[in-house]
């Protein structure tokens, strides 16, 4: 199987430019600068069937077309690197392990839209990743591959790192806009979208690492030979993060509509110690959580949709059975909980509240009542909340309830009889 | 323009009009937390979610651009639904401390509660406990951290109004809490208006929390007279409790919409200025020490101005009018003076030094009424010629509104003055430095205790109503004159102030086709 965006990871110093420029580096940029106009490099990533790897998996091609030629601001790229969506650590490997292949990718994406300064907001845990990532930078500055009249052709270009504070809602693109404005991370009102009112009040394409990282090979390779890697509507490989119960947790490279069975048996080497699967969360902890009989499910983004899950940002958390799923879920609450901004009322107040409900259920605390309310607050948070972030509490913590109702009621009858003692 | 229709009503309304905005036009009320009309969009409280046709999701009112053809439903079973579910929400870290909270009677998670929840409590959680609990955030306002609900009305007020930007919600999850930048405090001139636009009871104003529940409140309209702006305000007060703060009337002051003059704001300085319509009043006639009736000093001053009328020595009377006085008031003071009394030495415009202003309401002329003056009394004498003509013997009846002459001209200069003149009149509604040197006191009424009209900087008239009665034996200013010129046999046929102000109409072209009716609430602006 041909991989795309971690091919060059085995290699010794694969992060070093004169390494990258042994692979053929930069030749994807030239041929896109030297040989192609902007709206044939968008029509060519439109035709790929490239969609947004950070979670929303929207046609980049066509969020590229989105912006406003005419208008006379300058236009931004924004790389979304703040990867914090619990089970996925993909992003990581690019900034460490391939960042040229990233700010190349960077290069094409600017001259597609018309800009000249891009931005690399990058989780601020990742410290080694923000070194690496500078130091490619600064390398590709000091050999002409940004900076003004890059490679020789007449095109500018600059690359800024900015390195995030920790806030999970910064992931989300308008609260990572607000961030690097260096406000609070808050997620603005929409419409208007960042392609036209983003960074600065200007037109702005905000893309995930791993979708900009995809760019140069479709320009070498061509569209539809990308097309072809995955399924129908969602072209390429994709990187899936395994965590939780498997026998070799890590990033895999695989194409788009590869079966979550094959990648948890096949690839993940399976649930160690002979025990049986419990329960998956297919992309992130956003994500509404799979049963066993669900393990067919094709992994790309129709697929799961279509099962009411999402393939998020292809964060796979295996649970075997001896996982508590009312454990489980409170861990999922507490965390939503802790990274609710705070700035609407729905999920503001009812994220806590929702955690402290399946707290009380997990320590047996809770009455009947308790468990019966759940899926009600849980739902009238989802949809009325100005960012998505409202959604993710709804769909995920509901899912728990949902699908394991059985041992959230087991827990009230545990408690109520400890308590009767 | 847009035709859509709320409600089966349908409107017109301007591109770029929000629902929650149309909807206001229409009369149609969407409950709203963060939105306000003078502020920028926040979208944060989403209790204003509406129906619109053919969107999947709720849309929030006061962000929505309004489009032609939509149809918008803003109390389907879904929109009401999520009023309640907001509600719930909004309480959840709420302290529901209403019987302890001055914002009860006036607090819209009250009313919202009442109107559209009105469920079962599920909030038998322990509450996140929050830092700040009845805590001084600067001179005038106190602030409530687990009443907040995080609108942040009065964070966009400081940053976008004021531009002092002393606000910040700190902290994010349920454990956001508003409060002041540290080392800041609320202390701008218009800092009580964020009580105003708080929805709840973390904002409270420190001046009146505790003083009187808000439903015993009546309002009466007015005009702020702490300066030529003429903020529109209302007079809330209360007399069914006198045996508390010493028998007050007045409670507070409240901003009153007026978009052309001072949209939702009042400076602090207008706010507070209130006490001296219940304090430091002239309760009675008196002359030298000893209190006389209202007859007596009618007989008084007008014997005085007889014999100086009959000896056609009217040029010996000095009469210091004031722009704190309404343009009715003014224009009896004309007639009587200038006509009755014709000859006699008119004006208004005192020495003052400039105050303090700026870009927003404050003005340098702390007179309400100088553009009235101006244009009624058609002064031809000069204030500084009438004090330097009673000091020298000049004058014998000095007439005083108001001033306090001391302040002006020093205490020696009105020692004279009081020496020099056979009757120095002080007719005013407060004590001050001068009522000891005049000679006979005459209680006036306050502006509160008024009808009347006042015309501001913007040359724009504008209406007082009268709060209550004038208190004790004061008299309105028009009505003390109007006794006097009967008494000289000139009687002014003037009952009620709306028939000078007719007189005022027919008779002044820049007044002309001005009633009371036509002024309403709002003003109306003097004609070139």
């Amino acid at each position: 199987m041909e991989k795309i965006v971690t091919r060059r990871f085995g290699q010794e110093n694969s992060h070093h430019l004169a390494n990258y420029l042994k692979d053929n580096g930069y030749a994807a940029a030239r041929k896109a600068i030297t040989q192609m106009t902007p709206a044939a490099v968008i029509d060519e990533v439109k035709k790929s069937n490239l969609r947004g790897l950070g979670g929303a998996g929207f046609p980049t091609g066509t969020k590229w077309s989105f912006i406003p030629q005419a208008n006379p601001k300058p236009k931004y790229l924004v790389i979304n690197g703040d990867e914090g969506e619990p089970g996925t650590f993909k992003d990581k490997y690019i900034f460490e392990l391939d960042p040229h292949a990233l700010l190349e990718g960077i290069i094409i994406t600017c001259y597609a839209i018309g800009s000249h300064k891009a931005y690399i907001y990058i989780r601020g845990e990742y410290i080694k990743s923000l070194q690496r990532v500078q130091e490619a930078v600064d390398e590709a500055y000091k050999s002409g591959y940004l900076g003004k009249g890059i490679m020789g052709t007449a095109f500018d270009i600059d690359v800024v790192v900015h390195p995030g504070a920790g806030a999970y809602i910064c992931g989300e693109e308008t609260a990572l806009l607000e961030s690097l404005e260096g406000k609070k991370g808050f997620p603005r009102l929409k419409p208007p979208f960042p392609a036209v009112v983003g960074l600065f009040g200007c037109p702005t394409v905000i893309n995930n690492v791993e979708t900009i990282a995809c760019v140069p090979p479709i320009i070498n390779k061509g569209a539809e030979w990308f097309a072809k890697l995955g399924s129908e509507k969602n072209g390429g490989n994709r990187l899936f993060c395994v965590s939780g119960h498997v026998v070799k947790p890590g990033v895999y490279e695989l194409p788009n509509g590869t079966t979550l069975r094959e990648i948890i048996y096949d690839h993940a080497g399976g649930i160690p110690n002979g025990r049986k699967l419990k329960a998956v969360i297919p992309g992130g902890i956003s994500a509404p959580i799979l049963t066993p009989d669900q393990l067919d499910v094709k992994m790309d983004f129709d697929s799961l949709k279509a099962i009411g899950s999402m393939a998020g940002s292809g964060g796979i958390i295996v649970m075997d059975d001896t996982t508590d799923m009312v454990w489980a879920a409170m861990i999922a609450a507490r965390f939503f909980a802790h990274e609710s901004c705070g700035q609407c009322s729905p999920c503001r107040e009812g994220s806590g509240w929702v955690y402290r409900n399946v707290k009380r259920l997990y320590h047996g605390q809770a009455r009947q009542h308790d468990l019966n309310n759940l899926p009600g607050i849980v739902n009238n948070i989802g949809g009325n909340t100005i960012c998505a972030f409202g959604d993710a509490v709804s769909m995920s913590v509901g899912s728990y309830v949902s699908k394991f109702r059985g041992e959230f009621e087991a827990k009230i009858k545990v408690g109520y009889a400890e308590s009767n003692h | 323009m847009p035709n859509l229709t709320i409600d089966g009503k349908q409107v017109e309304v301007p591109a770029g009009t929000t629902i929650i905005q149309a909807a206001d036009k229409l009369g149609i009320d969407i409950p709203r937390y963060c939105y306000h009309p003078a502020l920028p969009v926040s979208g944060n409280c989403r209790i204003c979610m509406v129906e619109v046709e053919k969107q999947p999701k709720l849309q929030i009112a006061c962000y929505t651009p309004v489009a032609d053809g939509m149809v918008v439903k803003t109390s389907s079973p879904k929109v009401l639904e999520v009023r309640k579910t907001v509600l719930e929400f909004l309480l959840v870290n709420h302290p529901v401390d209403c019987p302890v909270c001055d914002q009860a009677g006036e607090c819209k998670l009250q009313d919202y509660y009442m109107e559209h929840g009105q469920y079962d409590s599920r909030l038998g959680d322990v509450k996140v406990k929050k830092e700040k609990k009845a805590f001084s955030i600067g001179p005038t306002v106190m602030l409530d951290q687990e009443r907040c609900i995080l609108c942040t009305r009065c964070v966009r007020f400081a940053d976008t109004i004021t531009k002092t930007s002393e606000f910040g919600v700190f902290n994010r999850g349920d454990h956001s809490q508003l409060d002041v930048y540290p080392g800041k405090q609320l202390d701008n001139s218009y800092s009580g208006n964020v009580v105003d636009i708080c929805p709840v009871g973390a904002l409270t104003d420190t001046d009146f929390r505790f003083k009187c529940r808000v439903w015993y409140l009546s309002q009466t309209k007015s005009v702020c007279p702490g300066c030529s702006m003429g903020c529109n305000i209302t007079v809330e007060w209360d007399k069914m409790r006198p045996h508390q703060h010493k028998k007050a009337r007045v409670m507070r002051l409240k901003p009153r919409h007026n978009p052309e003059v001072n949209d939702y704001w009042i400076c602090d300085k207008g706010r507070y200025n209130y006490k001296f319509i219940d304090e430091n009043r002239i309760q009675h006639p008196q002359l030298k020490d000893d209190i006389i009736s209202w007859d007596q000093a009618i007989d008084t001053v007008s014997t005085a101005f007889k014999s100086l009328k009959d000896s056609n020595r009217t040029n010996r009377i000095g009469v210091i009018a004031s722009a704190q006085l309404t343009n009715e008031d003014l224009f009896v003071i004309r007639k009587f003076f200038k006509e009755t009394l014709k000859g006699a030495q008119v004006d208004f415009r005192v020495p003052e030094k400039p105050g303090d202003s700026d870009n927003l309401l404050i003005k340098a002329d702390k007179n309400p009424n100088t553009a009235g003056a101006v244009q009624i009394l058609q002064a031809d004498a000069e204030v500084a010629g009438i004090a330097q003509k009673a000091k020298s013997g000049e004058i014998d009846v000095l007439y005083v509104f108001g001033h306090d002459l001391v302040k002006l001209f020093g205490k020696e200069t009105v020692e004279q003055i009081a020496k020099k003149v056979k009757l120095f009149v002080y007719q005013g509604s407060n004590v001050n430095d001068t009522c000891s040197y005049a000679h006979l006191n005459l209680p006036s009424s306050v502006y509160a205790e008024k009808e009347g009209t006042f015309t501001n900087c913007q040359q724009k008239v504008q209406r007082i109503w009268p709060a209550f009665l004038p208190m004790a034996e004061s008299k309105g200013d028009w009505e003390i004159i109007s006794l006097l010129s009967a008494k000289l046999g000139a009687p002014l046929p003037y009952q009620h102030s709306q028939e000078i102000f007719k007189d005022i109409a027919a008779s002044m072209a820049s007044f002309s086709e001005m009633t009371y009716e036509k002024i309403s609430d709002q003003g109306m602006i003097l004609k070139a």
